[in-house]
């Protein structure tokens, strides 16, 4: 890629502002703190029963990509761009001569790799811990963590630019609709970024290891319509976004 | 690139007008916008610095259009009245910060702390600095890019009088080097010691403009009402009457105090102990009973 046109997507400042206002947050205890958990969960039932793949696909499929990546993507998302909008103190990045599409893709791009960092890595690290990527379930489930983080990134990002209830909104979205709805009603898997990147998981396991309410072709072409629709319209945001002032 | 020209512009939201057809040119040296609270000096200045679209009208700098065009930062630098900055950074990481969203090198970072004298506080984090520190850095962070226009949203609000002067001594050497400096107050004095020129806003509409003493003599050549008591307050009315700074007076009986209407501010305040004392009368108050800034500025819309 030209350096020209890495420029216009990525601002090397404006990442390093979003990663240390993400990580310098109180918000970011969360960051450490569910990777771990998985983590000690994983060493604790290998050392107890063994490997087992079923025990694994129920640790990655039902804690990991069902709770953990998107608990961490909303505080990724959620946290790379909305509290700055909420103080104002965006006014620094937006009165500069930089075109607004790049600040949100930098944001995007360091949410996700945040989000990356923090839940398909642990999501591997654990799936190898369960049972040594055995039916490449480890894997698997790390690369449809990865999609999903990508996702997810861009959707919470997006509610960081629209309300300012950002956090708590995302945190309805992540538990009530894809862990309770999507255990629950049928129809709500398949609007579901989850299930989406099961297909992907679907495909790369051993056959009939891990399942998926969507094809691939429709989860990976709407991961990738969600993604790039909500980044355009966070752009639209913040290219029309204005400041009131106090009065 | 030093002229901001804003041409009937209006400005509302939903049904509230904040600002009400409202023309004005701002050139080099330094300008006050002054007006009270709730005036609408935020929201023209946020329509100054490309951060709201005005709903009707041009806003512009140097005949191109400010709202929506990124490349006019090149040329604006903007102190914003919040106080929100990055405050996990130090001072010297957020200026740097700012120096290379403009594709400049540290050493502008620098030239600008030292410029708003702030070099020796530029490694402690912004949490722990004091308003007044924080509004240095928020100068530095506005100055880096050494810029033609400066627009600031009530600067002074919470600095202490040192702090102030210093802020004052830096706007003016901003003027006198040719830069366009427009700062919002809704407090005279602040103008007056400052700005050589004053736009007034009230209620969203361009009450005046103009040179500072034109304007200060609008204000205080208004009728002041003042609340008087004394020892003797019906002698001492009969002795003010016969004054011609005086237009008229009631005695409130109920208060126990005098209700006087003054046409000339500077006779009245040199004649009122005068008189007292000449008719062996003890002032025991005077107070002025309009000198809300409301109703100054609204003397000025009328006027």
């Amino acid at each position: 890629m030209s350096r020209q046109l890495t420029k216009r997507i990525y601002h090397p400042t404006v990442a390093r502002l979003t990663r240390r206002g993400l990580l310098g947050r109180r918000r970011a205890a969360v960051l450490f703190a569910l990777p771990a958990l998985l983590l000690l969960i994983a060493a604790a039932i290998r050392l107890l029963t063994g490997p087992d793949d079923e025990t694994a696909t129920n640790v990655l499929g039902g804690f990991a990509l069902a709770t953990m990546v998107p608990l961490i993507g909303v505080i990724a998302g959620t946290g790379a761009m909305g509290p700055e909008i909420d103080d104002g103190s965006v006014v620094y990045l937006l009165a500069k001569p930089v075109p607004r599409p790049t600040i949100v893709l930098t944001k995007l791009i360091v949410a996700t790799g945040v989000t990356v960092a923090f839940s398909a890595v642990p999501t591997l690290l654990a799936g190898l811990l369960l049972n040594g990527n055995s039916q490449r379930i480890a894997v698997a489930y790390a690369v449809a963590a990865t999609a999903a983080s990508v996702a997810y990134s861009a959707l919470f990002l997006l509610l960081g630019t629209v309300t300012r209830h950002a956090v708590v909104a995302g945190l309805v979205y992540a538990l009530v609709w894809e862990s309770l709805f999507g255990s629950l009603i049928p129809g709500a898997r398949t609007l579901s970024v989850q299930q989406w990147a099961l297909s992907l998981a679907e495909r790369i396991g051993a056959p009939g290891a891990i399942s998926s309410d969507v094809g691939l072709p429709l989860g990976v072409g709407l991961l990738a319509a969600v993604t790039v629709v909500a980044a355009w319209y966070a752009g639209e945001r913040l290219r029309k976004l204005t400041l009131a002032g106090e009065e | 690139m030093t002229e901001i020209r804003i041409d009937r512009v209006s400005r509302w939201f939903g049904n509230v007008v904040a600002v009400n057809d409202v023309s004005m040119a701002i050139g080099p040296g330094v300008t006050g916008l002054l007006g009270p609270n709730g005036a609408g000096k935020s929201t023209l200045i946020n329509m100054m610095g490309g951060f709201l679209a005005p709903s009707s009208g041009t806003v512009t700098l140097d005949s191109t259009t400010i709202w929506g065009n990124q490349e006019i930062y090149r040329h604006i630098g903007i102190v914003p009245e919040r106080e929100a900055m990055y405050d996990f950074l130090t001072g010297l990481e957020f200026v740097r910060a700012n120096a290379e969203l403009h594709g400049l090198p540290a050493s502008a970072a620098r030239r600008a702390l030292a410029t708003v004298e702030m070099e020796y506080a530029q490694d402690r984090r912004i949490s722990t600095y004091s308003k007044g520190m924080r509004q240095r850095v928020k100068m530095a962070s506005a100055l880096v890019h050494d810029p033609s226009v400066l627009l600031l949203d009530e600067p002074f609000n919470g600095m202490d009088p040192r702090q102030r002067m210093q802020l004052m001594d830096l706007l003016r050497q901003m003027g006198s080097e040719g830069r366009t400096v427009l700062f919002s107050s809704h407090i005279l004095e602040e103008v007056e010691q400052l700005a050589a020129h004053i736009e007034v806003v009230v209620a969203g509409r361009h009450a005046a403009s103009g040179d500072f003493r034109r304007i200060r003599r609008l204000m205080t050549d208004r009728p002041h009402r003042y609340l008087v008591r004394s020892s003797d307050d019906r002698a001492l009315a009969a002795a003010l009457i016969a004054d011609p700074s005086t237009a008229g007076i009631e005695v409130d009986v109920a208060e126990g105090a005098l209700r006087v209407q003054a046409v000339d501010f500077g006779r009245f305040t040199a004649l009122l102990p005068a008189v007292a004392r000449a008719h062996g009368i003890r002032l025991l108050t005077v107070s002025p009973s309009d000198e809300s800034l409301e109703s100054v500025f609204s003397y000025l819309v009328a006027a």
